[in-house]
């Protein structure tokens, strides 16, 4: 398994913060998702073997943390806030236009791979609510018309 | 350390400082409840129902986790802390079905006391409970997620103590579940302690899973019956059409020297007793055809023909194979019928560790042999040979837990990469077969250097590694069957340079160390007394033969000359185990005492079907010299202990069996066969005598009448008898044994035994097959 260059120059970096090798599993796991995407199986199996743990173990992880996931998805997350200063701002019907628009569910990804839709806790952005995700970025103070030029904008990038 | 004071529900308790509270408030009989927490393993604090009341404290504390300090005032029990285990309790069964009625855990299941004790008679959740069906992980392992409890106890266990790391948690939360290592089953050593150490019936074994009822059973702790550890197994017992049938294989009993341990083999490869192959009638060679006979009829014939042999060709004439796992008391007795009754010094069992060169090198030095419970306490090992996670797993255990809660410090000398590598704070890796250069080198031989450094390990790590084992104190040298003879005697000179280093030999089955102590050798008698000069065996045996005995390959060699004209099997396959051709055996009177038909017992003239040793009483000694009860457990009707058949073998032979057992012992009392008034006698007696832990040896087939004798007899063997008889392991001084002997290094072959195999036996144990027969399955699967 080879990752790119930046990826070896940053693990061999961070793997020096830590008094134990297994401490830098978290980071590492979130560069190696950036890079392929998702935590396959051979993602998997290389993380253990280089940080001296075993596969359950890494998933065990994986398994806790909602931001890793061991699935493909999209090439665009869209991470919908629904807790309460989202709800109250309506952060839900957000996230139902976007399952309509999307034809997609919670956790779904469209068939051409484009996007994957999740509903998501709290994003830290309830002044701004309702809030989205959408990999890194943030889109914030959200109508159901924003978000839908929103998916638009992300459906033209990504079919250029 | 010195000793914290603290106040627990307003008494006075004083345990050492770091003690943990819960341990302290158990060591003064304060119970305080708890799932997760299990002592010897790493604190959880998960399941909070050990929370007390800790004064000056704002929040209610988990006692599995506090340490105590000095002048804390706690308080276990109060109306907040019962609002608390209550509510826990309550979360617990939110999720929990409630199909006590068929679990296997239902009886004996400690979420089902909690309840009782500290839950609540009603939930306040309507919600539907989360349903997953039941999922079978390994031929072994059942998972039953609803019923679990998320104490991770099975995880910790699996992990900490097996070092196997096979069981995990995956996800958060509510959604938390207990994850096998191949996402849908497991791959490990199928030890069963996650089953065992489950609080619920959320891990169930594929043994014992809806067969009965705890509280249908009786349950007997005993020695089980396959490598030669020792471990005590608690074997669960319940009647059946022909007797008592094993259903459950456990460590309820944690006496013994493996407490919480013990491999699958001491769990659940208890089922080889009720296989369907095994015999249940002797069988007599008659038109070249073994056909069923009655017993009287085989012993006749066995006695007719023995005495024929002796008295028409002489002892020499006829052979005698001992087992590895019957009893002391059994290999004792073979010992002595086989010079007293058959007047023959060819005695020889299946050799797989060099006991005799043991005694020789330690012979009037005693203080040198270690325990099994010395493993757990020393603070350093030196393990020689031996892949000891495969071949002796209690070893392994002791050796893993002693380094992960002592800190004790472990080097391993092998040929191989082997799994222990991974606690020791020393390897060398050994050219194959080089173990005795290892010896060499270790007692100081710089000249075997280059050849040891061939393998990888360098010179200075070669050299370093004997400076932190000569540094050492109070070492613990396990060493496997690769040092034999000369070389045994080498290390112990080398172990006598070290202060208080002690030695383990290590041999393969579950008697083997017995059977070499009652001197199934040709020219040793019990207690490593050379046949030669035995006069002590010649006042209590009588006259014994002078001719010099053969070994075991000495007798086949002699069988194909025709000069063998006898050979008596007792509980052993030769013929299977040791590669011996049965053509050779065709020329003699081959008889064979087996629980099944054998390569030996099918080329036998009779095959009398015997009792296995969870169906007899009597001792054993394990590897290390730890003599301990084995217990009788279950039984099959028309299948006799060897002990029994040898008695009536002599009997046939017109020989006084009071010259081979000693019973009676002057007991000439009613004992209550007289009926009448006095009926019942005989039930109060014995319930007296077993109260005061004597038995009224009234039968030439009580072992513990050849008990008394060993005892007497056999150097070493004089221990406590109350002790013995109490359940507790004894150990047994090699060195105030006789002379010993050096062999030829060739009559040792190892069993070669693994995890999942236990030599003849092994292959009756559905469990294991079953296991074997997965494992292989999964690599075909890997190849394609």
């Amino acid at each position: 398994m080879r990752f790119s260059d930046e990826f070896e120059t940053r693990f061999s970096e961070m793997i020096t913060h830590y008094p134990t090798k297994r401490s830098a599993l978290v980071p590492t796991l979130l560069y190696a998702q950036d890079e392929v995407g998702y935590l396959s199986d051979e993602v998997i199996a290389e993380l253990a073997g280089r940080l001296g743990l075993t596969e359950l173990e890494v998933r065990n992880v994986i398994s806790y943390y909602s931001m890793l996931t061991t699935k493909p998805r999209g090439k665009y997350n869209v991470q919908v806030c629904t807790n309460i200063a989202c709800m109250l701002r309506g952060g839900e019907e957000i996230l139902d236009h976007c399952k309509k628009k999307l034809g997609i569910g919670h956790k779904g990804t469209t068939e051409d791979g484009l996007f994957s839709l999740e509903e998501v806790e709290c994003i830290g952005a309830c002044s701004w609510a309702a809030a989205a995700q959408v990999n890194y970025d943030f889109h914030e103070n959200l109508t159901i018309e924003k978000m839908d030029k929103i998916l638009d904008e992300y459906k033209k990038k990504g079919t250029q | 350390m010195a000793d914290v004071t603290l106040i627990v529900d307003g008494k006075k308790v004083t345990a050492p400082a770091g003690t943990l509270l819960i341990e302290a408030c158990k060591s003064a009989g304060i119970e305080v409840p708890s799932f997760c927490y299990y002592p010897g393993l790493s604190l959880q604090g998960a399941c909070r129902m050990c929370v007390v009341k800790v004064e000056k404290m704002p929040k209610l504390q988990t006692a599995c986790t506090t340490v105590i300090t000095e002048g804390m005032v706690v308080i276990t029990d109060s109306e907040e802390v019962r609002q608390s285990r209550k509510a826990m309790v309550e979360l617990l069964l939110g999720n929990h079905p409630l199909d006590c009625p068929v679990c296997d855990a239902g009886g004996e299941c400690e979420l089902q006391d909690m309840a009782f004790s500290y839950g609540a008679p009603e939930s306040r959740y309507t919600e539907a409970k989360n349903h997953r069906e039941e999922q079978q992980w390994s031929p072994v392992v059942y998972f039953d997620r609803p019923r679990c409890i998320l104490c991770y106890r099975c995880v910790r266990v699996c992990g900490e103590g097996m070092d196997v790391w096979a069981l995990g948690v995956q996800n958060r939360g509510v959604s938390s579940i207990i994850a096998p290592n191949q996402s849908d089953h497991l791959e490990c050593e199928e030890c069963g302690m996650c089953i065992d150490i489950c609080p619920v019936g959320a891990l169930t074994s594929g043994a014992y899973r809806y067969k009965t009822r705890p509280w249908e059973m009786n349950h007997v702790g005993t020695v089980c019956t396959h490598c030669g550890d020792g471990c005590k197994t608690t074997l669960g017992v319940r009647r059946s059409d022909t007797g008592m049938e094993i259903v459950r294989g456990d460590n309820r009993d944690k006496s013994g020297i493996n407490n919480d341990f013990l491999c699958i083999k001491g769990r659940y490869a208890f089922d080889f007793a009720h296989n369907e192959e095994r015999l249940m009638q002797p069988l007599i060679r008659k038109n070249g055809k073994l056909e069923p006979s009655t017993w009287e009829e085989a012993f006749e014939l066995i006695g007719r023909r023995f005495r024929e042999v002796r008295d028409k060709d002489g002892g020499q004439a006829i052979g005698v194979i001992g087992s590895t796992r019957t009893t002391n008391e059994e290999n004792y007795l073979l010992s002595k019928f086989a010079r007293a009754v058959l007047k023959t010094n060819n005695v020889d069992h299946h050799r797989s560790a060099d006991f005799p060169a043991l005694a020789a090198a330690l012979h009037g030095k005693p203080g040198k042999t270690a325990t099994m419970r010395d493993v757990l306490t020393a603070p350093a090992i030196l393990l020689i040979g031996n892949d000891a996670t495969n071949q002796h797993p209690l070893l392994a255990w002791q050796i893993r837990t002693n380094v992960r809660l002592r800190s004790a410090k472990l080097y391993v000398i092998n040929s191989a990469e082997i799994k222990l590598k991974k606690q020791a704070a020393g390897f060398a890796l050994l050219p194959a077969g080089a173990d005795a250069k290892a010896v060499a080198f270790l007692s100081g031989d710089d000249s075997v250097l280059d050849s040891l450094a061939a393998a990888g390990t360098a010179r200075d790590a070669w050299t370093a590694l004997r400076d932190q084992v000569r540094g050492e104190q109070n070492l613990v040298i396990a060493f496997g069957s690769e040092l034999r003879g000369a070389d045994i005697e080498k290390l112990a000179a080398f172990a006598s340079t070290l202060t208080g280093a002690k030695l383990i030999c290590l041999a393969d089955y579950s008697n083997s160390r017995g059977a070499s102590d009652m001197g199934l050798y040709p020219d040793l008698l019990p207690g490593y007394e050379p046949a030669a000069s035995a006069s002590k065996f010649q006042q209590e045996w009588g006259s014994l033969p002078a001719e010099k005995g053969l070994t075991l390959p000495e007798m086949i060699d002699a069988a194909k000359d025709g000069k063998l004209k006898a050979l008596y099997v007792v509980g052993a396959n030769p013929v299977g185990r040791l590669g011996i051709d049965p053509f050779l055996l065709s020329k003699s009177f081959v008889v064979v005492q087996d629980m099944f038909l054998t390569e030996t017992a099918r080329i036998a003239d009779v095959v009398l079907p015997s009792a296995n040793a969870y169906e007899k009483s009597g001792t054993c000694t394990n590897t290390c010299g730890d003599l301990q009860l084995v217990k009788k457990a279950g039984e099959v009707t028309d299948c006799k202990p060897d002990f029994e058949m040898i008695v009536r073998i002599a009997d046939a032979m017109g020989f006084d069996v009071r010259g081979l057992v000693p019973f009676g012992g002057g007991t000439h009392s009613d004992m209550g066969q007289t009926r009448g008034a006095q009926s019942g006698e005989a039930d109060r007696h014995a319930v007296w005598l077993e109260a005061h832990n004597l038995e009224p040896k009234m039968t030439p087939f009580d072992p513990m009448a050849i008990l008394d004798e060993i005892q007497r007899v056999v150097a070493g063997y004089d221990v406590s008898r109350v002790n013995l008889l109490a359940g507790a392991d004894q150990h047994i001084e090699i060195a105030e044994g006789g002379a010993g002997a050096i062999h030829k290094p060739e009559l040792i072959v190892p069993a070669n035994d693994g995890l999942f195999s236990s030599g003849t036996l092994g292959r009756y144990s559905k469990t294991l097959n079953s296991v074997m027969e997965n494992r292989s399955a999964d690599v075909e699967v890997a190849a394609d």
